[in-house]
């Protein structure tokens, strides 16, 4: 009988079992890598889709920026091609009159507030203005009532070239400092300097027509023709009385303007300007006539240092100016100014002025005035000044202080 | 009339109307790159808006800016209004210091002497203190100031913008 080792059934079932379980392992396996290479493939579908989607967003964003930006510079519609801005100054006056008898001025005023609109209809044409209302209130009936409400500047203006541009409208003449920039935080002092307000006389604006031409990057030279000034006999001819600020203004004498500008040096200015009025009383005064006016100054802004001197002159034709002494008709003011911050600033001023200079009696005004600018934000002013004031005997002389508050945007 | 007749004719007399802003600009990097290099955009997100806000004291009116680099040089076509119009201003940085500041485009009615190279040559060599101003006094230009000012601005922001714009947006 043969022999049969007494575990072989055992091995035999342990090595069945093993088989069994290795075949079925292998087969777990190759499913595993299976199932982990299709999931692989499906994450890098993904993947690409991703990146794909990605890329198209991005395109799409930057079409979508590229479509904005023409539009908004396409459409001369949008407020993108319409500007707002403006300016205001309330005023406190605390001045003694040291004519005997004369009245005091404690006032406090909202003295301008002032609307900006503007519109580029291409890049060649472009319209600008300012709305301004005088203290305050306007009323329809004259008693009661100071204020004025005024189209101070609306007027187009041509860019013809780099070298040239034409306006044409309502503009603020060419002539001295604080007519064209007359904003409240570039200027020193509460109120507008006395010459310039008496002999200029700013803010003055006609209707008209002006070529402005840039000689070179430094020279710039504007003719202008525009309405005259009617000043009348009743005013004595005073300059500032004739100004009629396009309200159905007479247009049977014109005037005509003449400014050369040097800017050759960055916070230097050197400018001076001619006109000739070929009637002032817009022949409504036979015994008047045609008037020149003459006028230089000079700005100098160098780092915290700042001076402002000009010089202005007028000569009336006729019997009747010359008569009361408004044939001649002259002031200049000279004023440094120390910037010591970029918030705080000092100046003091010396004017002198005289609408009937041909006379022969005194009556040249005379005004010393210091004061204080702070900036609590560089469009933000407030002002703080002493004014002394010397003038003709027998006629309001004011001494005192002025507090201003003034903006800009 | 004598006189009116003279001033059309004289007006007349100039051929061009005012220059175009997209041919000014690339009149700019002509002379600036003489072959320019494709422009790159900016977008003004994330930490950059505040920062953009902090120097124009409002957002830049645009979600993105061009520019042009290369090499550490860098050129940027920028917008800012002055009193009442925008100002095209184009300005080269060269390692973070600016080496040219050129108005494009002029729109105000006055002050055109901002044009002037006398004065924009005064921004050259002026790069960013650490309170984001200019490192030189600047002086101004009577009847000007907004428009001065506007450039004062937009050379910090090309400035800011340079230095965003190498370091990827970190500090």
């Amino acid at each position: 009988m043969q022999h049969r080792p007494k575990h072989l059934p055992r091995l035999v079932l342990a090595l069945a079992v093993t088989g069994i379980l290795s075949a079925h392992a292998e087969t777990g396996t190759e499913d595993r890598l299976s199932a982990m290479e299709l999931r692989l493939n499906s994450l890098e579908s993904e993947n690409r889709a991703l990146k794909d989607q990605v890329k198209q967003t991005e395109q799409k964003v930057e079409a979508t920026g590229t479509q904005m930006e023409r539009i908004a510079s396409q459409d001369s519609s949008t407020n993108a091609a319409t500007s707002f801005g403006g300016y205001g100054e309330l005023h406190l006056n605390k001045l003694k009159n040291q004519k005997a008898g004369g009245t005091n001025k404690d006032e406090l005023d909202l003295h301008r507030f002032v609307i900006f609109m503007g519109h580029e209809f291409s890049e060649q044409i472009r319209f600008f203005s300012e709305l301004e209302v005088e203290h305050a209130v306007t009323k329809d009936t004259a008693a009661g009532s100071s204020g004025v409400v005024g189209v101070e500047q609306a007027y187009l203006d041509f860019t013809v070239s780099d070298a040239l541009s034409v306006k044409a409208g309502m503009m603020v003449m060419p002539v001295g400092i604080i007519s064209e920039t007359h904003e409240p935080p570039t200027f020193y002092g509460v109120e507008r300097n006395p010459v310039e307000t008496n002999i200029i006389p700013t803010t003055w604006r006609e209707g008209g027509l002006m070529l402005t031409t840039r000689l070179s990057d430094a020279i710039t030279f504007d003719a202008m023709v525009t309405s005259g000034l009617a000043t009348t006999a009743a005013k004595n001819y005073a300059v500032r009385d004739g100004r009629l600020s396009g309200a159905s203004a007479k247009a049977k004498d014109a005037a005509y303007t003449a400014r050369l500008k040097w800017a050759s040096i960055p916070g230097v200015e050197l400018a001076a300007t001619a006109q000739q009025q070929t009637d002032i009383t817009q022949s409504s005064d036979t015994t008047a006539g045609a008037a020149t006016l003459y006028e230089a100054h000079a700005v100098v802004n160098k780092g915290a240092f700042g001076l402002r001197a000009l010089y202005a002159a007028w000569n009336l034709d006729g019997s009747g100016p010359k008569s009361v002494g408004a044939d001649k008709q002259n002031g200049w003011y000279v004023e440094p100014a120390w910037k010591f911050t970029e918030q705080w600033g000092v100046f003091a001023r010396r004017s002198t002025w005289d609408n009937r200079a041909g006379g022969a009696t005194d009556t040249r005004y005379r005004q010393t005035d210091i004061g204080v600018n702070f900036w609590p934000h560089h469009d933000v002013v407030v002002k703080l000044d002493y004014q002394n004031q010397r003038s003709p005997s027998g006629v309001d002389e004011y001494d005192g202080f002025n507090l201003g508050l003034g903006y800009q945007f | 009339m004598a006189h009116l007749r003279m001033l059309i004719l004289l007006a007349l007399a100039f051929p061009a109307w005012g220059a175009d802003q997209e041919a000014e600009i690339t009149r700019f990097l002509g002379e600036t790159f003489g072959k320019p290099p494709a422009a790159e955009t900016l977008w003004l997100a994330g930490d950059l808006q505040p920062a953009v806000r902090g120097i124009l004291e409002h957002d830049y009116p645009a979600a993105r800016v061009r520019y042009w680099r290369a090499g550490t040089r860098s050129a940027w076509v920028l917008n800012e209004i002055g009193k009442e119009m925008p100002i095209t201003v184009g300005i080269v940085i060269k390692d973070g210091v600016i080496e040219r500041v050129k108005v494009l485009v002029y729109r105000e009615s006055r002050g055109w002497e901002v044009k002037s190279p006398v004065f924009t040559a005064q921004f050259s060599g002026a790069k960013l203190n650490s309170g984001k101003k200019l490192d030189k006094q600047i002086d101004g230009i009577s009847g000007a100031t907004l428009s001065v000012r506007a450039l004062n601005r937009l050379t910090r922001l090309a400035l800011l913008l340079d230095r965003h714009a190498n370091t990827g947006g970190k500090p």
